[in-house]
C-alpha cells in the first residue's frame, strides 16, 4: 500500500488514519442509534484508540540509541509540531482549561497568553540552538556547555523535580478518565492509564512517543472542535463561533447585571455542604478588573507560565528530534499553530456553555427557574450522583440563583454536549480525546525524566563504558520504575497537596531558564556560574513556595504568610528565576572566563551550519 | 568584523525586535486592560478579544515571520542548512 520510505509516507498514512478515526466515529454514531448503550459507547471509543497507539508503539521499537532518544532526528517539521502540541496540552488543558475561563474570566485567561507566548521566547532563545548543539537531553547541553558532571547533576535534578510535579497530575488525569469511560476503580484506572503509557513509550523511546503523540494529536483536535462546532450553532450562537460570538459575550454582561454577581459567605457554603472543587461564578465572563494590583496579577501569571514554557525539558526536547535547524525553528511555529486551534477554541465553549445555563431565553438555560424543575433534569441528576454539580438555596426562595449553582470545571468541557443536545457519540469522543491529551502528554513526561536519568546520570557518570543493549535496557527500566512511582503517588490522590501543574512551571524557570539561555548568548558564562545560579534558583523558589502556601504552613516560617507584591504559590518563579540570573551573572564574572575551546563551541552552536557540537552517537 | 560576527549581530537585532513584539502582545497591551475593553472588535471587548484568541494568533504570525526571516539572514551569510541535512 504504501511504497518507499515511512518518512515521505506520512501525509498518507496519518491521512488514512484520520479518515479510519472518523469512519469509527460515524459507526458509533450508528450504534447509538441501533441502541448501544451509552457506558458500551465510551468504553469502545477508549478502547479502540488506546489500541491504536499501543500498535503504533509496537510498530516504531528500536535498538538504536539515537532513534531511542530523539527519533534518529528525521521528524518533519509540521509532524513534530503535532506532536508537540499533544505533548504540550496535556488532560488538565483538554478537561480544565474551559472550565478555568467559565469561572475566572479574563484573569484566568492570563494562562492562555502564558501557555502560548512562551513559544515565542522558545523559537527565539532555545530551539534552533539546542538543536545545532546535538544533545539528546536538556541537562545533556547544561553538562557539556558548562563542562562537569556536577553541572549535569544539578540540571538533571531540576529536570526530575519540574517533571515529576507534573507527571503525577497527568497520570491521576489519565486515572479519572480510564475510570470513568471503563467504569472501573479510579485506582484501577491510574493503572490501565500507565500500562498505555508505558506500551507505548518503552519499546521506540523517543520514535515510539513521537508517532502516537501526532495519533493523539488528531484525536484530541477532533475531539475538541466538532463539539464547540455543533454546540454553537445548537445554542444560536452561529456557525463559525471564534468570529461570532461577540454578541453573546455581551449578553452575558447583561445577564450577570440581571441575576447579580453575589460572593457566598465561605461559612454558608459550609453550612450548605457544598463539596469540595466544585465552585460558582461570581466574576465576570469579560470585564477587566480593576486596579493596579490585578493588572500585576495578570502579568505575573503571564509572565511565569511563559518563561516556565521555555524552560520546560519534556518540551523542549522535542525539537532536537527535528531534521535540520531551520526546521527546529519552523516546527516551533507549527507547534504553536496547532496548540492555537484548540486555546482558542477554549473561551468560546466556555461562552457557549454560560450562555447555554444562564440565558432564560434559552431551553437548556437553568438559572432563574424553580429548583425542583432544575433538579429533575435528567443530566442534573447524573451528575448530581457523582458530586460534580451541586444546588443550594441559600435565600430559600425555591428559584436557582447564579451564586446557587456550583459544578466542577470539567463538567464544562465534560457535560456541555449532553446539555446543548448533542448525542452521546459526542460524550464518548470528548472521553477519547481527554484520555489522549493525558496519555500524551505523560508519555513526554516520563521520558524526559527516564532519558535525563539514563543519558546523563548512568551513561555519562556511572558507566561512561557501557554499551548500545545496555545503555537501552537501562532506560527502559528506568522508564517503567518512573512511571509507577507516578502512578502510585497518583492512585493516592495527593494531588492537592503536591499542587498545581503550574509548579513545574515556576520549578523549572527558576532553575533552567536562564542557565540555558547564558548558555548560548552569553560566552562568559562559566561552570561556577551555572553551578551556582542553579543552585540558589531552585533553592530560593522552593523555600519561598514552602513559605508562602497555606497548605504547607511550615512552623519555622511562621505558619501560614502574606504572598510578598502579589507573588502567591503560582508565581514563584518570579523569586527564583531573578535570583538564578543575577547570583549566575555575579560568580561567572568573579571566576576565570571560559577556555577558548569552549568559546569555540558556543560560536559554532550559534551557525545553523556545519557538525553538530555532540556526535550523532553520543 | 568575520562574517560570523556580522551573522550574529544581526541574528542578535533580529533576536531583540521578535521579543519586543513578543512583548507588546503578551504585557504591554494587558496593561491596558480596562482602558481597551472600552473598544471593541468583531463584537467583542478588545482586552477580552486579546487575551481570548487575538495575542494567541499574533504569536503565530511572529513565529513564522521570524522564522522566515531567519532563514534570510542565514541565506545572507551563507549558513544556510542543505535541504537533505
Amino acid at each position: 500500500m504504501f511504497k518507499g520510505d515511512f518518512i515521505k509516507n506520512l501525509p498518507k498514512i496519518y491521512g488514512t488514519y484520520t479518515g479510519g478515526f472518523i469512519v469509527f466515529i460515524i459507526l458509533m454514531a450508528i450504534a447509538e442509534q441501533a441502541g448501544v448503550s451509552a457506558k458500551n459507547i465510551g468504553v469502545m471509543f477508549v478502547a479502540f484508540t488506546v489500541l491504536i497507539y499501543a500498535l503504533i508503539g509496537y510498530l516504531s521499537r528500536t535498538i538504536q540509541v539515537d532513534a531511542y532518544y530523539v527519533a534518529g532526528r528525521q521528524v518533519p517539521t509540521v509532524f513534530n509540531g503535532m506532536a508537540t502540541a499533544a505533548d504540550w496540552m496535556s488532560g488538565a488543558s483538554f478537561v480544565a482549561l474551559a472550565g478555568g475561563v467559565y469561572f475566572g474570566g479574563y484573569t484566568y485567561m492570563a494562562f492562555l497568553v502564558g501557555w502560548t507566548g512562551g513559544y515565542v521566547l522558545v523559537a527565539t532563545l532555545m530551539a534552533p540552538y539546542l538543536r545545532k548543539f546535538g544533545c539528546y537531553t536538556v541537562p545533556d547541553f547544561i553538562g557539556t556547555r558548562y563542562g562537569g558532571n556536577l553541572v549535569r547533576a544539578c540540571a538533571v535534578f531540576v529536570l526530575f523535580i519540574a517533571s515529576f510535579t507534573y507527571v503525577t497530575a497527568q497520570i491521576n488525569a489519565t486515572g479519572t478518565i480510564a475510570s470513568r469511560a471503563l467504569g472501573i476503580p479510579f485506582e484501577a484506572g491510574v493503572w490501565v492509564g500507565l500500562i498505555s503509557i508505558l506500551i507505548c513509550s518503552m519499546l521506540g523511546g523517543m520514535r515510539a512517543v513521537t508517532w502516537t503523540q501526532v495519533a493523539q494529536y488528531i484525536v484530541l483536535i477532533i475531539a475538541y472542535l466538532i463539539p464547540v462546532f455543533w454546540i454553537s450553532s445548537n445554542v444560536g450562537g452561529g456557525i463559525f463561533p471564534h468570529l461570532m460570538l461577540g454578541d453573546e459575550v455581551a449578553r452575558l454582561g447583561e445577564l450577570e447585571q440581571q441575576f447579580g454577581l453575589v460572593k457566598n459567605s465561605a461559612a454558608d457554603m459550609k453550612a450548605a455542604g457544598v463539596p469540595g472543587g466544585l465552585k460558582y461564578i461570581s466574576g465576570t465572563h469579560s470585564g477587566v478588573p480593576e486596579g493596579g494590583m490585578a493588572v500585576w496579577k495578570y502579568l505575573s501569571l503571564a509572565i511565569c507560565m511563559m518563561v516556565g514554557t521555555a524552560s520546560l525539558p519534556h518540551i523542549l526536547m522535542r525539537y532536537f528530534t527535528t531534521p535540520s535547524v531551520r526546521a527546529a525553528r519552523k516546527s516551533v511555529a507549527w507547534s504553536l499553530f496547532f496548540i492555537f486551534l484548540l486555546y482558542s477554541s477554549a473561551p468560546m465553549l466556555a461562552t457557549l456553555s454560560k450562555l447555554a445555563l444562564m440565558d432564560p431565553n434559552l431551553p437548556t438555560g437553568i438559572i432563574g427557574k424553580s429548583i425542583s424543575e432544575v433538579q429533575s433534569i435528567e443530566w442534573v441528576q447524573r451528575w448530581s450522583e457523582v458530586k460534580q454539580v451541586f444546588i443550594a438555596d441559600f435565600n430559600g426562595d425555591g428559584v436557582l440563583q447564579l451564586n446557587e449553582w456550583f459544578m466542577r470545571g470539567d463538567v464544562v468541557v465534560l457535560a456541555t454536549p449532553e446539555v446543548a443536545g448533542l448525542p452521546f457519540v459526542i460524550s464518548g469522543l470528548v472521553f477519547a480525546g481527554g484520555m489522549a491529551a493525558a496519555m500524551s502528554t505523560a508519555d513526554g513526561l516520563v521520558l524526559a525524566i527516564s532519558n535525563a536519568l539514563s543519558h546523563d546520570i548512568y551513561y555519562k557518570i556511572i558507566d561512561p563504558k557501557a554499551d548500545t543493549a545496555k545503555r537501552l535496557l537501562v532506560a527502559r527500566v528506568l522508564l517503567v520504575i518512573i512511571g509507577a512511582a507516578g502512578a502510585y503517588i497518583a492512585s493516592f490522590r495527593l494531588t492537592s497537596i503536591l499542587g498545581s501543574v503550574a509548579w513545574a512551571f515556576d520549578f523549572a524557570m527558576s532553575g533552567l531558564f536562564f542557565p540555558l539561555v547564558l548558555g548560548v548568548w552569553w560566552k562568559r558564562a562559566t561552570r561556577a556560574g551555572a553551578i551556582a545560579g542553579i543552585v540558589s534558583g531552585i533553592a530560593s523558589g522552593t523555600l519561598y513556595l514552602l513559605w508562602v502556601f497555606p497548605k504547607f504552613s511550615v512552623p519555622i516560617f511562621g505558619g501560614v504568610n502574606t504572598p510578598f507584591l502579589g507573588i502567591d504559590h503560582l508565581r514563584f518563579g518570579l523569586i527564583g528565576a531573578p535570583i538564578c540570573l543575577v547570583v549566575m551573572v555575579v560568580v561567572s564574572l568573579m571566576t576565570k572566563e571560559p577556555s577558548p575551546a569552549v568559546q569555540k563551541m558556543v560560536d559554532d552552536t550559534r551557525i545553523p551550519t556545519g557538525k553538530a557540537i555532540l556526535g550523532k552517537q553520543h | 568584523m568575520s562574517n560570523k560576527d556580522a551573522y550574529w549581530n544581526k541574528t542578535k537585532n533580529h533576536m531583540i525586535v521578535t521579543l519586543v513584539l513578543w512583548a507588546f502582545f503578551s504585557l504591554v497591551i494587558f496593561m491596558f486592560g480596562s482602558e481597551l475593553n472600552t473598544m471593541s472588535f468583531l463584537g467583542y471587548p478588545l482586552a477580552y478579544y486579546m487575551t481570548a484568541q487575538g495575542s494567541l494568533l499574533a504569536f503565530v504570525i511572529i513565529l513564522f515571520w521570524t522564522a522566515n526571516k531567519q532563514e534570510k539572514i542565514d541565506e545572507e551569510h551563507g549558513f544556510s542548512e542543505r535541504e537533505d541535512d
